[in-house]
């Protein structure tokens, strides 16, 4: 892991070669975070990739997160791993819902399609973010899992359908809206709600 | 014994009459329907499918060998296809992935077919009340016999399946509030402690007009005689 100044320059670095890619620099919890633009993930971790001195050339992980109701909602992590000096760098992009009811995305959003809000449910406007399969192969099934579970659209993914959940199914059940499925379980003090359950 | 070999002799021979012939036929025939007998000779030679689902099955596995020892009940010979199983056992939390494999599996399986729904998460969903786990089994298949557990122990498990045979004998146990008489006490039909609602007294009196379970006939010829 970059020490925070090694952080900074690595983000100085980023930002003279691809002006505003670099938003932020965040580094607690023994991770060095950059977190990037979400239009210019690509070149930020392309940098990462190829330039000498730096070659993080193992894309760990990716992964998504719902921050609801954090603002901008989704975050999608690239885990970037240096294997012969064992170091890691996390990039971050941040990106909003576009079904989300603020006048700042819904302006930008198809006008109707987005029925019913963003519970999850139904919803056909998803966020987007380049795919990285072209920059690491492995990519592929990570970002299939990240549209399966919280319906972040890869833009360029060679294959981009449900991976783990059944194909027909709808909605994206990680994110913090979807509702938590299941039945409630009857006891004896909560009964009353349910009048009539035994028919 | 011995006496037994020289009456058997003598029946051979013919020289058994009268009242010492009635006591060996009586001593050695055995009458029974033939409906009874099936059901007899189906309870105790089951072929479970070898089928687990999640950490059940490693229950489900460990009855099968010599420490509980399912081949005491006939049931030790495990087919892995579901042509030959006539018993599936449910071992396990069922994903709504996995929810129209097992389906087909128990509609490849011959007639007559039981199943078992074992440990909490088949039967109930489980710990699993979330997006991807079929709040049990039954919504999806006919089960027989549930055992609860999380998960039950080869012995629970045994009891279970000693309770199917029981039911495949024509012969099922009775709920504990049947044997024990007690209709009427269940908790969503107490108005008030002690005195049975009016609902109570109406399922008192669906079961007490149950026609008693017959193997080998279905309702619909019961009540075809009945007419």
């Amino acid at each position: 892991m970059p020490d925070a100044p090694g952080l900074e320059l690595i983000a100085q670095e980023i930002n003279a070669a691809h002006d505003g890619t670099v938003i932020e620099t965040a580094h607690e919890r023994g991770t060095a975070t950059l977190i990037v633009d979400s239009e210019r993930v690509l070149e930020a971790l392309r940098w990462l990739r190829d330039t000498p001195e730096h070659e993080y050339r193992f894309l760990a992980s990716v992964h998504a997160a719902d921050y609801l109701p954090g603002e901008p909602r989704f975050g999608v992590h690239y885990e970037l791993l240096n294997m012969p000096r064992v170091e890691r760098v996390s990039v971050k992009a941040l990106l909003a819902d576009p079904a989300s009811p603020s006048p700042a995305t819904s302006s930008a959003s198809p006008a109707g399609v987005s029925g019913g809000g963003s519970n999850g449910v139904g919803t056909l406007v998803l966020p987007e973010i380049d795919s990285c399969v072209e920059l690491f192969p492995t990519a592929d099934y990570q970002e299939r899992e990240a549209y399966d579970f919280f319906g972040i659209r890869f833009r360029g993914h060679p294959d981009l359908r449900r991976i783990l959940m059944p194909e027909d199914y709808v909605g994206w059940p990680l994110r913090r809206d979807f509702p938590i499925g299941g039945e409630p379980v009857l006891f004896t003090h909560n009964e009353a709600e349910t009048p009539h359950w035994y028919e | 014994m011995r006496e037994r070999q020289l009456r058997a002799r003598d029946l051979l021979r013919g020289d058994l009459e009268g009242v010492e012939l009635e006591e060996y036929v009586e001593q050695s025939v055995l009458t029974t329907r033939l409906e009874s007998m099936q059901a007899w000779a189906r309870a105790n030679s089951i072929m479970p499918l070898t089928f687990g689902l999640a950490c059940c099955a490693i229950e489900f596995m460990s009855m099968v060998t010599a420490r509980h020892d399912l081949a005491r009940f006939g049931a030790e010979a495990l087919r892995a296809s579901p042509r030959q199983a006539d018993m599936l056992v449910l071992s396990g939390r069922l994903s709504i992935k996995m929810a129209p494999v097992v389906r087909r599996l128990y509609d490849q399986m011959l007639e007559p077919k039981w199943v078992i729904s074992m440990g909490a998460c088949s039967s109930s969903g489980g710990m699993f009340a979330n997006y991807a786990v079929v709040q049990g089994a039954d919504k999806m298949m006919p089960i027989d016999i549930h055992v609860p557990g999380c998960p039950p122990r080869p012995e629970a498990l045994l009891h279970g399946f000693n309770k199917l045979q029981k039911k495949i004998r024509g012969n099922p146990d009775l709920g504990w509030r049947q044997r024990y008489n007690a209709i009427g006490t269940e908790e969503w039909a107490r108005v008030e402690p002690g005195s049975p609602s009016a609902e109570a007294l109406a399922a008192a009196k669906r079961f007490s007009e149950l026609e008693p379970y017959e193997p080998g006939v279905s309702s619909s010829t019961a009540a075809g005689e009945q007419d």
